[in-house]
């Protein structure tokens, strides 16, 4: 069910940590103006080798390694933006977005509307998000929705390699700074990917899979345990439909909206905590969208509001699973919520 | 940019941002502004004196004390009193305020309302410029309170290590707000710049020539290629930290800001040198204070006349 450029002459299964950086080589090689920052994004391609390749054929000028300083290297790459660059950085855990939230929040995200639209900043911020890698509580944290709430910024979650590449590159051709936040136990994922231009549109929801009894709405990890969540129903006669809406900022409200006035029950999952998240947003958009059409509450999935702990028999039961997905789901359609 | 600036025009350009901090005062006491402002008169020479070592194409980046900078740099009166005003006309179309004004035509990357929040857009516009083989220069502003910020050290150790074109120019006019730069800040302040291999200066912040003169071989360093300067300029706030902060007794003495005013003062400074020389008569510079006053009259006159900007446009430019 993913978009796919017209342009694209083949698809090949790549994972998701490829398609990415086929996106950026993409990119890199059509704008000189396009370049990579980062803690050993040069000849370590970063800790999960993302990167990897990428100083061989651009050189140390376009894939800088730089000092551990977050604020330091985004303030660079903000200035950079402005005046005629496309920066993309690399911060390596979505947990340091709280080191550099200055720079991304009141900087960046605010420069072209202090300036009455005279200032740009296209840059894009990589970063990950997710839990289940025994990184325990600094390592872990899924903090979409802080971006997410401040306007000006972008924020993109792809959920598949088509969409990681489709979604990077038209990250890194926006004209404002966006946010991309990659789940760091899905780089190994591997799926089609279209060969060449490839771009998705932001603020489009992909519907993965087709449903008529239930919606869930998944966003980047949890996309994957949504699919597996309705594989399970589907044995026991429940046909879930699994919309991704695959950018938070702008979101897609109209096809979420949609998805639920058809099937007249909906959870959203998403890996960020429950309270204050991007599941309420989501939910409460629906609501408003679908109210009459609704045979219960919208329903959320998050997080548990717990720092994600270290231990295994710990940290797993901070995370929705397809398992608790398809629980709550046969709960909702047996009108027990 | 001139090997030596006229020093007339100099002189022009710091009566000026005064004659312009004046009224910004006086809109203020007469709550015809909204919000409020940070004064940047006893500082003149700094931005004057700098700027003057610059291109229009050359950067800057300014903090809230920044009217001094965003006029130093070419700003037209006019359109900053229509920011300030929150007019339409005005360089941010009244989106920004005293806080925020950027002026893309003459290079001003933006005054910063967060201290030191500009230090890395100065230093990424300064590898910008080298990335596209521009022998563009930045300039980062900025006050002895953002000595405080860790993100100062963090670019100017990137800059160091990849010798960028940018020079920091710490304007150290004793106060952190209404505390005392020696009660904030430990040690030697020009051996934190050196810890790092950067180019240090320290000028006097009232003389305009000497600023000038210092900034002008910071820039020509970066120019060729030989990396980031420092440069620390002694000056004084003559005002509050705010137009608002009036009663200042309980931070600083009335004899302290008497005698950097008597005796400190950039623009008297200039203007007995200039009369001495012979550059210029008395009357001269009286005409041309006449001139200026005029100019900015003018100014507030555009400014309070002008438009606000339709309601409807609280919504435009949130994205690119």
């Amino acid at each position: 069910m993913s978009t796919l450029s017209e342009a694209a002459v083949g698809l090949r299964e790549l994972t998701i940590g490829q398609a990415v950086n086929e996106a950026l080589a993409e990119e890199m090689r059509r704008d000189p103006a396009v370049f990579i920052l980062g803690e050993d994004v040069a000849e370590a391609g970063t800790p999960f080798k993302v990167l990897k390749g990428l100083v061989e054929e651009f050189g140390t000028e376009r894939v800088v390694d730089t000092p551990i300083s977050e604020p330091g290297f985004t303030g660079i790459a903000l200035g950079a933006a402005m005046t005629g660059m496309r920066p993309v950085v690399d911060i390596m855990f979505g947990d340091f977005l709280t080191l550099v939230m200055d720079q991304v929040a009141n900087q960046a995200a605010k420069v072209h509307y202090m300036s009455g639209g005279r200032l740009k900043a296209p840059m894009v911020i990589r970063t990950t998000l997710g839990a289940t890698r025994r990184s325990a509580a600094q390592h872990s944290q899924s903090l979409h929705a802080w971006v997410s709430h401040v306007p000006g910024l972008k924020v993109a979650l792809p959920s598949t390699p088509a969409d990681a590449k489709g979604l990077l590159k038209t990250a890194i051709r926006d004209d404002g700074p966006v946010v991309v936040f990659e789940d760091k136990m899905m780089w190994q994922l591997k799926g089609p990917v279209p060969v060449g231009e490839h771009l998705i549109p932001f603020g489009v929801a992909d519907v993965k899979r087709e449903g008529r009894d239930v919606t869930l709405v998944a966003t980047s990890s949890m996309v994957q345990a949504a699919l597996a969540a309705a594989e399970i129903l589907a044995g026991e006669g429940v046909e879930a439909e699994v919309v991704d809406p695959r950018t938070t900022v702008p979101l897609d409200r109209e096809a979420l909206v949609a998805s639920a006035v058809k099937t007249g029950r909906c959870i959203v999952v998403d890996e960020g905590h429950r309270s204050y998240g991007v599941t309420g947003e989501i939910a409460s958009a629906i609501s408003e969208g679908a109210f009459y059409h609704l045979d219960a509450p919208v329903q959320r999935m998050g997080a548990m509001d717990v720092p994600v702990p270290f231990s295994p028999v710990l940290e797993d039961q901070t995370v929705p699973t397809p398992e608790s997905i398809a629980e709550r789901a046969r709960a909702l359609v047996r009108g027990e919520l | 940019m001139p090997d030596r600036p006229d020093d007339f025009d100099l002189y022009r350009r710091m009566l000026l941002i005064r004659h312009f901090e004046e009224r910004v005062d006086e809109l203020y006491r007469a709550a015809r502004m909204p919000g409020l402002a940070h004064l940047y008169i006893g500082q003149e020479a700094v931005a004057v004196g700098v700027c003057a070592a610059l291109r229009d194409d050359d950067y800057i980046t300014s903090t809230h004390r920044g009217h001094g900078h965003c006029l130093a740099k070419g700003a037209s009166v006019d359109r900053m009193f229509a920011e300030l005003l929150g007019k339409e006309a005005g360089y941010c179309r009244g989106k920004g305020g005293s806080m925020h004004i950027a002026d893309q035509e003459r290079g001003n990357l933006g005054a910063n309302a967060i201290v030191g929040g500009s230090a890395g857009i100065a230093t990424g516009a300064a590898m910008s410029a080298r990335r596209r083989g521009s022998d563009q220069v930045a300039v980062c502003f900025f006050g002895d309170g953002a000595l405080g910020q860790g993100l100062l050290y963090e670019t100017m150790n990137m800059a160091s290590l990849w010798r960028l074109p940018v020079i920091y120019v710490c304007e150290n006019n004793l106060y952190n707000e209404y505390t005392h730069y020696l009660e904030t800040t430990a040690g030697e302040l020009t051996a934190r710049p050196r810890a790092f291999g950067i180019e240090t200066a320290e000028v006097d912040g009232q003389d305009v020539m000497a600023v000038h003169a210092a900034a002008a071989a910071a820039v020509e360093r970066a120019r060729a290629g030989r990396g980031p300067s420092f440069l620390l300029c002694h000056t004084y706030r003559h005002r509050g930290h705010h137009v608002g902060d009036v009663d200042r007794s309980y931070y600083r003495s009335r004899e302290e800001e008497d005698s950097w005013l008597r005796d400190r003062d950039p623009i008297t400074l200039l203007a007995g040198r200039l009369t001495e020389s012979g550059t210029a008569r008395p009357d001269q510079l009286e005409a041309l204070d006449e001139e200026v006053r005029t100019e900015v009259a003018a100014g507030v006159a555009f400014g309070l006349e002008a438009p606000f900007p339709e309601p409807s446009e609280v919504n435009e430019d949130v994205y690119a």
